[in-house]
């Protein structure tokens, strides 16, 4: 910890800061490009079969979703909260506990979708597999679900990666790892928002189409 | 004559003091596999490369002696779909994608900017791993027999119908992609944050504009890539619909997001292209770049301009007209940048000292080549030419002529000029000058018949055909043999070279990057000190410093 000298590929520690922040920002405009492939695929259609995706999407359980986006954005904070105070150089217990709070939310999260996925299953709508739908909007729904589980399959994968990522950062912030170097949390912060921000597209997508009006 | 004491060596008597470099630093299995030095991984990523250039070249050798005769009496029109599809995923992902920004890119890039690694070091390892893994399942598909759906994966041939390891392929293109993906973002942060003092953007290489355009395309377009292929995978593994019309999807959807990435592709294949030449031509006629900021901003333009263009693979799609209007009209907007690349290469040359050593060659080659592939991809860009030769052997020839005429010949110009630094030894410049002439005469022989034989009706992708056409075909199939025997030459005298070549010394060409500056082959950290820039690129106005024409 008090070895605080930049890589040797570094000036500085400064430099050293500034990388680690571009190469997170460069990897987070990657990924966008990559939820924007699926976007593209939804929106399509979407547009070729408006009455068969606004009647799935009723099919989606609102309340968990909507709970489940209270639990994300929550997380977010506490994940931001955990970011200012590494930066005002508080406690590193404080941060801990901060990013373990994240972490928690996170795997709750994953809790209430994976009970999502068991109802789903209970109401047959896994395409493929066991699939039932008023025959007249059949192709749209099945799409539809087809696009549901794989975005928020993919975007569950993501979360796992990040509640891994923070829950390691935390056990090492109670420990004092960051006394010294802050970008870690910093950068682990920018992931997890980014994830974060994913369902705040996917949430309406998902679970609000067809019940407007 | 010569003012500056750089002349290489001549003969045997080299001094035995072992000076220390990244080659003699460490020379265990383990200091090569477990290595962060970008040298080193760059050479991990040569010897790769070269084993697929060939299994990809060997796909293309069959091809060609089955099109030497009208019949299909070499091997069948199953056996055919496989190779050509072999030779593209291989050529493609394998060779052009990575060709020079994994390897000669790696090995110059920290150097010309003065740094002493990459920004991230270790993600430049991980990335020839995963390059690896997506290489070991490919080779893996093609071992258990292959797949045939041609390397645009369409569906729903590659979802329904495709009796053939189109899975296991697709997952090798998954995770070659993630390795395009971590090698263009250490790129985009090791251009942005890690130039020496005074390296301003504008006092920076153009190879390096290129490259860093290269490097947009690769982490914004590959993701797409990606999860086209994921969207593939759960079709073909899981017998849903996404691309299936059967079932409620869309077959175009596929080809609109592959396009997405795989027309950008086509630009990551031929960005590094453009930046080597504009060094090689400096460098050899002795001259500043004409337009310096033009030509970097061209690289942008092409980058961006390249992301708007992708429908021009679907015309004859069925895709709606103004789509096709308007994909048209950008196809030639995007030739601009690159038309401005190749006539400021002309006036750069303009009252030039030129010198013809071997990578002047290539570069030379390169010009003319790029300038033909580059116009006739205009006729394709043009609607109603394109319903006459799309899906013919005018397409086969064009991006041909842009991607071996193009970019392996800027390879092999980049490998040649870059070799002494990175070996710390010349190649024989006899051998090489005449592997780039055979190249130059062998490409041509084999490629040009193909835009013949497209205009007079021959659909690519089949492996028999009536004999009206056999005389252009077998021209093709002895020109490749001819290329076959000009990319084998450099295997053996560059291998050859690396023992008993003359020492080359730090700048063998004289020339301005600050590459030159340190010794050949380059130490560990790459610069005693880091260097200060105080001047821009292409500072050859000192003819009377150039050495006698050799």
């Amino acid at each position: 910890m008090a070895d605080a000298r930049p890589a040797e590929q570094f000036a500085s520690l400064d430099q050293q800061r500034d990388v680690a922040h571009a190469g997170m920002w460069v990897f987070l405009a990657s990924e966008t490009l990559f939820f924007g492939g699926l976007l593209a695929a939804y929106t399509v259609y979407r547009i070729w079969y408006p009455e068969g995706f606004a009647a799935a999407s009723t099919k989606t359980d609102v309340v968990l979703g909507t709970i489940n986006t209270a639990v994300l954005l929550t997380s977010s904070a506490l994940m931001g909260a955990g970011v200012r105070v590494a930066e005002a150089r508080g406690s590193g217990r404080a941060v801990g506990l901060l990013l373990l709070g994240t972490a928690l939310l996170g795997l709750a999260f994953l809790g209430v979708k994976g009970t999502e996925y068991v109802k789903d299953a209970h109401d047959h709508l896994v395409p493929g597999y066991d699939f039932e739908f008023d025959e007249r909007l059949r192709r749209g729904a099945e799409l539809f679900f087809l696009l549901y589980f794989i975005m928020t399959g993919i975007h569950a994968v993501h979360l796992t990666v990040g509640i891994l990522l923070v829950g390691a950062f935390a056990v090492r912030a109670w420990r004092g790892a960051f006394a010294d170097r802050l970008e870690p949390v910093a950068i682990a912060g920018l992931y997890w928002h980014f994830v974060d921000l994913v369902w705040v597209f996917l949430y309406p997508l998902l679970y609000l189409n067809g019940r407007a009006g | 004559m010569s003012t500056i004491a750089v002349a290489p060596g001549r003969g045997p008597d080299e001094s035995a003091i072992r000076i220390p470099n990244y080659l003699n630093t460490g020379t265990t299995l383990r200091s090569w596999l477990l290595t962060t030095d970008h040298k080193r991984i760059a050479l991990l990523y040569f010897a790769s490369l070269t084993a697929f250039f060939f299994i990809g070249g060997a796909a293309a050798v069959v091809i060609r002696l089955e099109l030497a005769t009208p019949q299909g009496n070499l091997i069948g029109s199953d056996t055919y779909n496989r190779l050509f599809t072999m030779h593209g995923i291989v050529m493609v992902w394998f060779f052009l994608v990575p060709a020079v920004p994994n390897t000669i890119c790696n090995f110059v890039v920290p150097l010309m900017l003065g740094a002493k690694d990459l920004a991230f070091p270790r993600i430049n390892l991980l990335s020839w791993y995963l390059f690896m893994a997506g290489g070991l399942l490919t080779v893996a598909s093609l071992v258990a027999g292959g797949v045939d759906t041609g390397w645009t994966f369409y569906t729903p041939l590659s979802t329904l119908f495709a009796n053939s390891y189109v899975a296991l392929a697709a997952l090798g293109v998954i995770v070659v992609g993630f390795s395009s993906i971590a090698t263009g973002l250490n790129f985009i942060v090791t251009v942005h944050k890690l130039r020496a003092p005074g390296l301003t953007w504008y006092r920076l290489p153009i190879f390096i504009w290129s490259l860093y355009a290269t490097s947009v395309i690769l982490v914004l377009g590959t993701p797409v890539l990606t999860i086209a292929l994921v969207l593939l995978l759960v079709e073909r593994i899981l017998k849903v619909g996404i691309f299936d019309p059967a079932l409620g999807g869309d077959p175009l959807l596929w080809q609109h997001i592959f396009w997405f990435y795989s027309h950008p592709a086509v630009y990551i294949m031929i960005l590094p292209g453009l930046g080597v030449v504009t060094e090689l031509v400096t460098c050899f006629s002795r001259k500043r770049l004409f337009g310096y900021k033009f030509v970097a901003w061209a690289s942008i333009g092409i980058a961006v301009i390249g992301f708007l263009v992708w429908g021009h693979h679907m015309f004859v799609s069925g895709q709606s007209l103004f789509a096709s209007l308007v994909f048209s009209f950008l196809s030639y907007v995007v030739a601009v940048p690159s038309a401005i690349k190749v006539f400021n290469w002309t006036a750069t040359l303009h009252g030039g000292w030129i010198r013809f050593d071997a990578p002047m060659l290539y570069a030379l080659g390169f010009i003319g080549l790029f300038t033909i592939g580059g116009m006739t991809g205009l006729f394709l860009a043009a609607l109603a030419v394109d319903v006459h030769v799309t899906d013919t052997y005018f397409v086969v020839a064009h991006f041909h002529y842009i991607m071996v005429g193009g970019m392996v010949s800027a390879f092999f110009g980049a490998l040649h000029f870059w070799w002494p630094k990175i070996t710390g030894r010349m190649y024989p410049e006899y051998w090489a000058r005449t592997a780039a002439a055979l190249m130059f005469f062998g490409f041509n022989l084999t490629f040009f018949p193909q835009f013949i034989l497209g205009y007079l009706g021959m659909p690519r992708r089949y492996h028999a055909y009536p004999p009206e056409y056999q005389v252009w075909h077998v021209l093709s199939s002895g020109g490749a043999v001819l290329l076959a025997i000009a990319y084998l030459m450099p295997l053996v005298y560059l291998t050859w070279s690396m023992f008993r070549g003359v020492r080359a010394g730090p700048n063998p060409w004289q020339a301005t990057g600050l590459e030159w500056q340190t010794p050949s082959p380059p130490p560990k950290e790459n610069f005693a000190t880091t260097p200060v820039v105080v001047r821009g690129p292409y500072d050859y106005r000192d003819r009377a410093a150039h050495p006698q024409h050799g």
